[in-house]
């Protein structure tokens, strides 16, 4: 299969065993550029592993994945400052002030003129007031717009996400919702995100894989999957994929 | 196609973190200081004894304080490198910083950068406090002793690597290992003893480690006043073995943590 001309992801019949585990199961997709996309399942279902492989965290069993025209197997290092991450479950260390975090990551992409780059992001997020104080006196909304700062400090071309909101109140979770969206209209860059959230999906997602026991058992915009499944909420699809009660083509 | 080189700007990002962590908190700084001082102390008045009580070691006064120090330098290079990687372990940042541009030999610049500098910050008060105390100039050695330092620095390193390589594969349950590792060469590194004290079946052994070779170079300088090219040459054949085999064996099991993801599930 030969990637979409404009995809930033190309993913082919990509498979991952934990032993006798099957966590992904011969997966395919292609992600286009600039849109945001939302990688569904319930727990176990395969979300994390396939980032984490798109990340280069992770080596797959099989199957091939490009990422920003790059074999991201054999060659992760020519992309990985095109691009960032973040997620609640991934730490950056606690000890360190917010703007050492963001000196010492701004070292690691190579970034010029670092010192600007930090207090125009800490500006957009909204963290500038606290750059001094150690990451671990913050609140878990501070933290999840430090950790943005974080993915957004080299500009990157394609941002990963694992459940971007996780753990926020509504007020702190919109507010990061309305900050990606005006992020990817200024900047044109792509989205992939694993969410639990299925508001969060319906409002930021061009694009939903729907995944189970390691496979993508469909896909399509929200607005498709919900005509197809005959539901009024993403909720109810995701529910309808979760328990195996039908699936989109029986419908 | 953009080029993916090796960029000593993250090996310095890296170091940067560690030093941050050091300068936030004066318990750890002093702790580092602490321990060699303890050891010169403890074992400058042994020696003070034994001036006094023994013909052989009057001969070259000052040969165990050196020989403390060149053994807590050895300590120190292995403990520089496995606690600054086991803090990116503890601090569960391994995930954050391999999803930067970040590359594993990167990694391992950096870990032997800081052990250097950990190094030298808990050596160097130990050896000028031998001075007043004991009226033992350790640098007075001259070249040797920069010859006998980058040795053990280097052997401590691999040490390091090795221990860094198991908890990485292991987790967090191996930590122990960067303490008790190292002393598993002691006694036949030749510290405060020659070589040839030890049965003649472990000699072998020992003169498979390049400590045995900068220890017995240490010897010669001070009771003979002559520097023996030969056990140096010793020492950096084995460290240049050990430092490529122990880089290579981190580098393998940061491609087996690839393959069982190890670099997001780390933590206490």
């Amino acid at each position: 299969m030969m990637p979409e001309p404009s995809s930033v992801i190309s993913v082919e019949d990509l498979t991952k065993h934990f032993g006798t585990v099957v966590a992904v199961d011969g997966i395919s997709f292609d992600i286009a550029k600039g849109s945001t996309t939302a990688l569904l399942g319930g727990n176990g279902a395969g979300k994390t592993t396939t980032i984490s492989i798109l990340l280069g965290l992770l080596l797959p069993t099989s199957g091939r994945v490009a990422v920003l025209d790059e074999d991201m197997l054999h060659h992760r290092h020519r992309v990985l400052g095109r691009m960032n991450f973040s997620s609640p479950y991934v730490d950056l260390p606690q000890r360190l002030t917010v703007r050492e975090n963001l000196t010492v990551y701004g070292h690691l992409y190579r970034l010029s003129e670092l010192g600007e780059r930090i207090e125009t992001v800490a500006r957009d997020l909204d963290i500038a007031q606290f750059l001094s104080r150690p990451t671990r006196n913050l609140s878990a909304g501070q933290k999840t717009r430090v950790a943005l700062a974080k993915a957004l400090l080299n500009e990157p071309e394609l941002l990963l996400f694992d459940e971007p909101t996780a753990s926020l109140d509504p007020d702190t979770g919109d507010w990061v919702r309305s900050y990606l969206e005006a992020y990817r209209e200024r900047s044109g860059a792509t989205i992939l995100l694993a969410s639990h959230n299925m508001g969060e999906v319906e409002r930021l997602c061009d694009m939903v894989l729907m995944m189970r026991e390691g496979k993508i058992v469909d896909k399509g915009s929200p607005a498709e999957l919900l005509h197809r499944y005959g539901r009024r909420t993403l909720e109810e699809v995701f529910l309808d994929i979760a328990r195996n009660r039908r699936t989109g083509s029986d419908g | 196609m953009r080029k993916a080189e090796f960029s000593w700007r993250r090996v310095w990002a890296i170091m940067l973190r560690h030093l941050y962590v050091l300068r936030s908190s004066w318990p750890r700084l002093l702790e580092i200081a602490y321990w060699p001082m303890v050891q010169m102390i403890t074992w400058g008045f042994i020696t003070t004894f034994f001036v006094q009580h023994s013909s052989w070691v009057a001969q070259a006064v000052g040969v165990l304080i050196s020989a403390v120090l060149l053994w807590d330098v050895l300590f120190r290079a292995n403990l520089g490198v496995a606690l600054t990687f086991m803090e990116e372990m503890w601090a569960r940042n391994l995930g954050q910083l391999f999803v930067s541009p970040l590359r594993p030999l990167e990694m391992v610049a950096a870990l032997t950068g800081m052990s250097l500098l950990r190094t030298i910050l808990s050596v160097t008060p130990a050896a000028l406090l031998a001075l007043p105390l004991y009226d033992v100039w350790v640098f007075s050695l001259g070249p040797p002793l920069i010859a006998f330092f980058i040795n053990v620095l280097v052997m401590g390193w691999c040490v390091g690597l090795l221990v860094s390589s198991l908890v990485l594969r292991f987790g967090l349950g191996a930590e122990s290992l960067a303490w008790v590792a190292i002393f598993a060469v002691a006694p036949l590194s030749g510290i405060y003893y020659p070589v040839d004290v030890l049965p003649g079946w472990l000699q072998p052994v020992a003169w498979s480690l390049p400590s045995s070779y900068v220890f017995e170079g240490m010897r010669a300088v001070l009771y003979d006043n002559v520097f023996r090219w030969d056990l140096l040459w010793g020492a950096v054949a084995f460290n240049a073995l050990y430092l490529a085999l122990t880089t290579a064996l981190f580098l393998y099991t940061f491609h087996v943590a690839r393959q069982r993801g190890l670099l997001m599930q780390q933590g206490e």
